[in-house]
Order: C-alpha cells, then structure tokens, then sequence
C-alpha cells in the first residue's frame, strides 16, 4: 500500500511528462471519463457542492477505519481533478485525510481549479471530505 | 469634436494603444474576448491614473489649496465630458456612481420612495441581476409588483406581451439595451414611448451599449441611463447615473454624507443641488477624472464605423460557430451586436472556457449574473465571446480553430 505522500508524488511523476498545457488536460479529461462514479441514487441534494461555473455530487463513508469517496460532476475537466484527489485520499484513515496537505495540485499547476475565485465547487469539495473525516474523529475519540 | 475630424477607423492603430492586448498567456498571444465582463484600457486611461495620483491628488469640491482646485476642476470637466458624449441637456443630470449596480440601486431607492402599494415595475426577462434584484427589494420594501416581460427563443423581446403588460399602474420600465448574454438590442426609443403613454418613467441599462454605440439620451428620451466606467475602456469603481433633472429634483437622496448637504444642524439638513444631492461622500476622483479621458478617447472615434466594424466580427465568429455540429448559438434574435454565447450538446461550458484559456483565449463561461435566462433556455450555462473595436478577425480565426479543437478533445 502507498501512503498518501507517496500517492501525491506518483502523480508529480505522470504529470512530469507533458510540457503543453493542453497535453496536460487531455489526460485530465481522460481520468475525468474513468471516474468511477457515484451512485445514481446518491446523487442527492444532500450530497451536491453547487459551484457558479459546475456542480459536484460526493459521498463519503467509512468502511473499516478508512475513508471511501464516490463522486460525479457535470463538468469533465472538474471531474478528472477529483479523480486525482479521490485516487489520493480514498482508503486514508479519517485522520490522514483530515490533516492531508494535497500539495501535488500546485506542483502539476492545477491550483487555479482550487482557488476560492474559481467557483467550480471543487474547493468546497474538499473542505466537505476534510470536515467528513473531522466528523469521523470526534466520533471515533 | 465634430464628426468630420474623427480619425479613420484602423483596428491596427487602435490596438497598440491597449497595452493589456500585448501580453502572451501560457506561452500564446492573448486572444481577449471577454469584453462583456470588462474592457482593456487605452494609455491614455493609464496615463491619466499615474498623472492623477503623482500630482493632482486631493480632494475636491471643499479644498482652498492649488491642488484641490485642481482636482475639482479635472473632476468636473469629466462630468462635462460625459455629458457632451451621451448628449444630455445639463451636466447636473450626470450623478456618477460606482457603477451600473449602483446606479440602479440608487434609483430603486430614490425613485423607488415615490411610489406606493400596488404600483408596478416592468423588466424584461433577459435582464441582469443587476437589474431584478434591487426592483424585488423595491418591492418588497414598498409593497410593488414586480412584472417580466417575456422574451421569444430567438432572445427578442416579445413586444405584444409587453404591451399587455404595461398599464397605468407601471410606474417605472427597467429594460436593458443590449442583453449582455446574447447580443440582442432592445428597441428603447420605442418602449420609451409606450411607457410614456401611460405615464411610467423608463430606465435603460446601458452597461452593454456605451462602449459599442453612439449614445443620445434626449433622442432616446429615457428618464435614467445608467453604465459602468470599466466596460467603457475607464477604471472600475466609477459609473454614471444620467436622469433626467425635474426628475432626479424630486427624488430624495439615496445616501447622507458630506459633500450632499446644503446647511447641516441636528435639526435639520437642507441637501445640495444636482448632481451633488446623489454624490454623498468623498467620490472616486481618480476614477472620474479618468473615465472622463476615456470618453475623451472615444469622442476621436467615429462610433459608427465601430459599430459597423463589431457587427461585421460578431457575425463572421457567429457563422464560424454555427458550422460546428451539436453546436447551438444562444441568442439570435435579428438585432444584435458584440456578443456569441453558444453551447455544446453533451459539453459542458465550464470545460470549453478551461481549453481556451490554456490557448490563450479569454471567454466567460456561465450564468452570466442572467439565471432566470438560463432557465429560459434549460442550460446550465454558456460559453460567450463578447468582442471590442480591439478585436479582429484574424483573432476570430484562432478562436474558431482552437474552439474546434477543445470540442474534439471533450468529445
């Protein structure tokens, strides 16, 4: 099993090889069709990050002490970045995930798609798997 | 300056005088499509925001020194400027303010005090937030009622269904000139007349047709017109607010502060005359004195052929597009200038405005600050280039060619 800094530089790698912006996001694309995605029947208000630009559905669980993500988005470049977040948080403990610098977005130069301007969702996304995690500390103490 | 010293129309000449388009983005040469939202500034502009706060800096309208008198001088020449550009009768009918939000808000507020239970607003349904939410606040506040006149699919104005809605109990029609979203230009001389007919007042948003359009508010005959600076080729912060002056007389204040008041005791407060009654406070100088300089830009232009020239592009990117299968112009109605919004089947807007840009492309994608028309269409959004007398077709080229290419990367 990788850990989670392990998982963000196996990324680092991947993203090494392309040198043209739009390399880079063709690959993004590609992830955002394999994403494996949430349950029809999940697909709930409840669950649903509304951005300005694009909407995110997430659902997080926990099976034996690790964190499980499913998720969908109507945008394809949105939903390859989670997959690549899905792909380094998913099976972390709640406290790894809680505490998880995911610095492997700034290094491949997708921080944009985080930044609070961008209002695709994506940053309340992450801040909805971290606060999950929280949630699931406390429960655990 | 009269029409027969207007320099000719050279896109070529005009570019170089927006540094802003001169700069490479992710390695290619800006391509800036995104007019709409807000436009690039002239050297001159720039020019006059350095000059402004290197030596003029003061404040105005109270100041016995040099420099104060000064300011107050380019301030107040700004407003003159602006008058003479939108041909209105008295420069005391210029109120500027931070820009086409809060004009509206200042009118919804004002004017809104002159009205009472039952009264109706009428919009259109292809209006900006801008121009919905302070008329719901209105009536909320003032127990009004809000009417929309409908638009057809083509996004015009459905004119029979607006006349059934305008009646004696509208007081006031808010109606923007040019959609921002799709390009359609409103017929506002005609809709001036019919809600003078059962005497409502009519208040044009004209954040969308300043910069595209020679403007005459006495032609026009509308009561209020209101823009921003910035999408005029001026500095953010800074808008104006034209009203007619018997009607901004009996409007009350919007806001209390220094520089609006005539005589002040905790009595009593007599206010200022036009325009100062609306200018509560220490104003945008800066931004004022420069956005005068950008009407002073444009004046050289001859507007007509800038018109012309948006027009002609708008169309040629708009027939480009049009070619592209699964792929659906919102917006085309038979008047319409300066802006394509389109969207793709199965493709959302968000990820073609991502491609673009990472080709150098700016765009907006989205709402457009227009959800009820959004809803209209059943889109979640759309892509929308929105073009400026800058832009050219070589740029509508690159565009066309990397819009192709991002549908096929998202296919």
């Amino acid at each position: 099993m990788m850990t989670l800094e392990e998982k963000q530089q196996e990324i680092i790698g991947e993203f090494e090889i392309f040198d043209d912006w739009m390399d880079k996001y063709e690959y993004i694309i590609d992830l955002g069709k394999e994403l494996p995605l949430i349950d029809k029947d999940k697909k709930t208000d409840d669950r649903l990050i509304r951005g300005c630009q694009s909407n995110v559905w997430l659902d997080a669980t926990i099976v034996d002490g690790k964190m499980k993500f499913t998720s969908d988005a109507d945008a394809i470049i949105t939903k390859g970045i989670i997959g690549l977040l899905i792909r380094v948080l998913n099976n972390e403990t709640p406290e790894s995930v809680a505490k998880a610098d995911l610095h492997f977005i700034k290094t491949i130069g997708l921080q944009e798609h985080l930044s609070p301007t961008r209002a695709n969702g994506l940053l309340s996304m992450v801040q909805k798997m971290k606060m999950t995690a929280l949630l699931n500390l406390d429960n655990n103490a | 300056m009269t029409e027969g010293t207007k320099k000719p129309f050279i896109v070529r000449e005009i570019r170089q005088q927006f540094p802003a388009l001169r700069q490479l983005i992710y390695n290619k040469n800006l391509i800036y499509f995104d007019n709409g939202a807000t436009s690039q500034k002239p050297q001159v502009v720039l020019d006059a925001i350095n000059m402004y706060y290197s030596k003029d800096n003061a404040n105005i309208h109270r100041g016995v020194h040099f420099m104060s008198q000064q300011a107050t001088t380019e301030y107040e020449k700004a407003r003159v400027t602006i008058q003479n550009y939108i041909h209105a009768k008295k420069s005391e009918e210029i109120i500027f303010t931070k820009g086409t939000t809060d004009g509206i808000n200042l009118v919804a507020f004002s004017f809104g005090e002159l009205l009472s239970a039952g009264d109706e607003i009428l919009i259109t349904a292809m209006e900006h937030h801008s121009n919905i939410v302070p008329w719901q606040m209105l009536c909320q506040r003032k127990n009004l009622t809000l009417r929309v006149a409908p638009i057809n699919k083509k996004g015009e104005l459905i004119i029979e269904e607006f006349d059934k809605l305008l009646n004696s109990k509208t007081k006031l029609v808010a109606v923007t000139h040019i959609s921002n979203t799709l390009g359609t230009i409103n017929p506002v001389k005609e809709l001036a007349v019919k809600a003078h007919a059962v005497g409502a007042k009519i208040l044009v948003d004209g954040a969308q047709s300043i910069q595209h359009m020679p403007i005459d508010v006495v032609d026009m005959d509308c009561d209020f017109f209101v823009f921003s600076g910035h999408k005029v080729f001026g500095p953010t912060g800074i808008g104006v607010l034209y009203g007619k002056e018997a009607l901004l007389d009996k409007m009350p204040p919007y806001q209390g502060g220094g520089d609006m008041i005539s005589r002040v005791t905790f009595e009593h407060t007599t206010y200022n005359e036009l325009p100062f009654k609306f200018e509560a406070g220490t104003p945008h100088i800066a931004g004022g004195i420069c956005l005068g300089k950008a009407f002073e830009f444009l004046s050289e232009l001859d507007m007509d052929a800038v018109q012309k020239y948006e027009k002609e592009l708008a169309e040629y990117a708009q027939d480009m597009l049009d070619t592209f299968e699964g792929l659906d112009i919102i917006g085309e109605a038979k008047k319409k200038t300066s802006v394509v919004s389109f969207v793709v089947e199965n493709i959302h807007p968000f990820d073609i405005g991502t491609l673009l840009d990472k080709q150098g492309i700016a765009v907006r994608t989205g709402h457009h600050c227009t959800q009820p028309l959004m809803d209209f269409f059943q889109i979640p959004g759309t892509v929308r280039a929105s073009f400026a007398f800058y832009n050219t077709r070589e740029e509508v080229d690159i565009f066309i060619a990397a819009v192709e290419k991002s549908i096929n990367m998202l296919k």
